[in-house]
């Protein structure tokens, strides 16, 4: 993390609300994300994570509170005056310009001189391999080179924020995995701050220096990924982040640990021979080759995800016993909140 | 239709039904076209037999191009026509777009009030109409038509372009507000090129209509400066006797800049498809 203490923080957001009609979208948000961090919004579908990425943008006008950007208050600053660039889950590149109209649009109008887009342009050409593609149209790509034109178009603006809205989910699964850690190197060679939005919690944890969880339009939990895996602050967190999911239990097993729920990581739990801490039947079995997920019924509770690295066997219906790692238990009060 | 699906006895009987379709909706016009180079004798004995040696006869075109001043005619007619498709077009994508982008107070009582025209025909206006243009000096100019013609075509064009405008890229349109682009550039250079099939359906559902009307010409620009086509063809059509062979004429040479106009939209129509939006 390149965090500079006396440097003024590269955005703020300050109280931010949103209200579409009479449904409350953004409930109060506050953040304050540091220059060169790369932060990443992930929650559930329809948290407002892409309504609070457009606030940032100036694409939508919060219901209430104030934006900052790079110290200077952007309320009402039109978005291409804010200092900031965006890639867009559907790309969104113009279909009548040429890869180097696209990437070229945006400095046109700003008014930059017509040698230093060239040299803007020929620059960020080279560092996403679209050296060869320059002269072609958008219909003319395939869906992994619009992406890079697309992030192409953001580079060239040098902005002071970069915005992302779920730019890999259009994207097939191998390309998804290229184009990030294409990402993550360009945030490394650019040093720019980027905000990032994605409903994928690896992408989370893979880039983000810094996570935000979401959840119906506030925030839940900030934190390096590691904190979040390693501290979840309430239940939410801890189902939201990591897979497969944190198991819970709640009753006898909870009260034991004067916990309302507890939860346990599917790989802290281990299977041992039945007569364990827990007893339960195996219901299914998923093999990766890496990875064995078993499913156990455990009685008195929901299904209990085991996670064993390698490969393991047990047969379906059989009864095993589950030990787990104590010190990886993670306790929960009655509202949710980690004790 | 995949070729597994498709059985050459279902083919055919598509085929049959739109070989009917498209013989009943020519015959009307084969009628006008074939008895306009008969003489008025040979319309009336034989209506269906094709022109020959003691029939055939350019006496209607004649009788056209001689009385009274056809090219002017037509000239009005297209400057009517292209004109009020030109504004219907302009103004109604304006008014789709800002309907389908904006959210604004009364945003749907002005769509609704918008399409109202839709199903209120305008001739029911048509006594105020007259008025209006006698009390701004219009009656008898081509302003007056054209302006009606707008005001007739706007409530469809409207309705089809909202329509089709919703569908455009949310994003698409974003992305040139990040980059910069004023509204205007936006609505010209992203939003009208992606709903180019829907304006050519517009322009040809506008333009029919327009070409073809008898009541506005006849009420608010019958002087002979301002006359139409099909006003100019009533003049053979008289209370006791009509020039029949004048009449097919006239609407046989009426048919050709329809026919032009149409297939300058249905290419843009069929490349605005081909074309292809990129998502
Ligand atoms: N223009 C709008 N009018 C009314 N409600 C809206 C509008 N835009 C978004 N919403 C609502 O706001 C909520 C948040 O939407 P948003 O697009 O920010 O979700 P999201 O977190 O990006 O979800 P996803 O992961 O599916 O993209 C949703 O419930 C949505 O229905
Ligand atoms: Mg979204």
């Amino acid at each position: 993390m390149i965090t500079k203490d006396n440097a003024v923080s590269a955005l703020t957001l300050q109280n931010i609300t949103k209200r579409f009609g009479s449904t409350d979208v953004i409930r109060g948000v506050d953040l304050d994300v540091a220059e060169g961090e790369f932060v990443v919004f992930v929650g559930p579908s329809g948290c407002g994570k892409s309504t609070l990425l457009r606030i940032i943008a100036g694409l939508e006008d919060q219901t209430s509170g104030h934006v900052t950007i790079a110290g200077r208050n952007v309320d009402v600053t039109p978005p291409a005056k804010r200092g900031i660039a965006m890639v867009f889950q559907s790309y969104a590149l113009y279909p009548h310009l040429t890869v180097k109209g696209n990437m070229g649009l945006a400095l046109k109008q700003e008014g930059v001189e017509k040698s230093e887009i060239e040299r803007r342009i020929a620059a960020a050409a080279k560092m996403l391999h679209l050296e060869t593609l320059l002269d072609r149209r958008p219909s003319e790509l395939s869906g992994g080179q619009r992406q890079r034109v697309a992030i192409g178009r953001a580079i060239v603006r040098q902005p002071k924020l970069f915005l992302f809205d779920e730019p890999l989910s259009n994207l097939d699964a191998a390309l998804r995995v290229n184009t990030r850690i294409e990402i993550a190197n360009l945030h490394r060679l650019l040093g720019g701050t980027m905000i990032y939005v994605t409903h994928d919690q690896i992408e989370a944890m893979t880039l983000a220096d810094k996570i935000v969880v979401l959840s119906a339009g506030k925030i839940e939990q900030v934190g390096r990924p590691i904190d979040l895996y390693n501290k979840p602050a309430n239940l939410f967190v801890a189902g939201f982040i990591g897979s497969p999911k944190m198991n819970f239990l709640t009753g006898a097993a909870a009260e034991k640990l004067d916990a309302t729920t507890i939860g346990i990581r599917p790989e802290h739990i281990r299977v041992v021979p039945a007569g364990g801490v827990w007893e339960g039947k195996v219901s299914h079995l998923e093999k990766l080759g890496s990875d064995t997920f078993v499913y156990v019924a455990v009685e008195g509770a929901d299904m209990v995800t085991v996670r064993i690295v390698g490969q393991a066997d047990f047969e379906v219906g059989s009864t095993v016993g589950l030990a787990a790692d104590e010190a990886h238990i993670h306790r929960f009060d009655k509202d949710g909140r980690a004790l | 239709m995949s070729k597994a699906r498709s059985s050459v006895a279902r083919t055919g009987l598509v085929h049959l039904a739109l070989g009917a379709y498209t013989l009943l909706a020519l015959f009307p016009i084969f009628l006008v076209l074939v008895n306009s180079f008969k003489t008025r004798a040979g319309i009336f004995s034989a209506p269906l037999q094709l022109p020959n040696a003691k029939t055939f006869s350019l006496i209607g075109y004649e009788t056209v191009l001689k009385q009274g001043d056809f090219l002017g005619y037509f000239q009005n007619s297209l400057i009517v026509t292209v004109a009020s498709i030109f504004l219907v077009l302009l103004f109604g994508a304006m008014a789709a777009f800002a309907l389908s982008e904006y959210r604004f107070r009364g945003n749907t009582m002005m769509a609704l009030y918008l399409a109202l025209g839709i199903m209120i025909p305008i001739r029911l206006g048509t006594v105020a109409i007259l008025q209006g243009m006698v009390a701004t000096g219009l009656v008898n100019t081509l302003t007056a038509l054209i302006l009606v013609y707008t005001a007739q075509g706007l409530p469809l064009a409207v309705f089809i372009l909202s329509e089709f405008m919703r569908q455009v890229s949310d994003d698409l349109k974003n992305a040139g507000r990040v980059d910069g682009l004023s509204e205007y550039t936006i609505f010209f250079r992203l939003v009208l090129p992606l709903v180019r099939p829907a304006m050519a359906t517009v322009a040809v559902f506008t333009m029919i209509p327009i070409w073809n009307d008898l009541w506005f010409p006849l009420i608010l620009a019958p002087g002979e400066k301002t006359k139409t086509v099909t006003l100019g063809a009533q003049m053979f059509i008289g209370q006791y006797v009509t020039n029949w062979n004048a009449v097919l004429s006239t609407l046989s040479l009426a048919i050709l800049p329809v026919l032009i106009l149409y297939f300058i939209f249905s290419r843009q129509l069929i490349r605005g498809i081909t074309a292809g939006a990129v998502k």
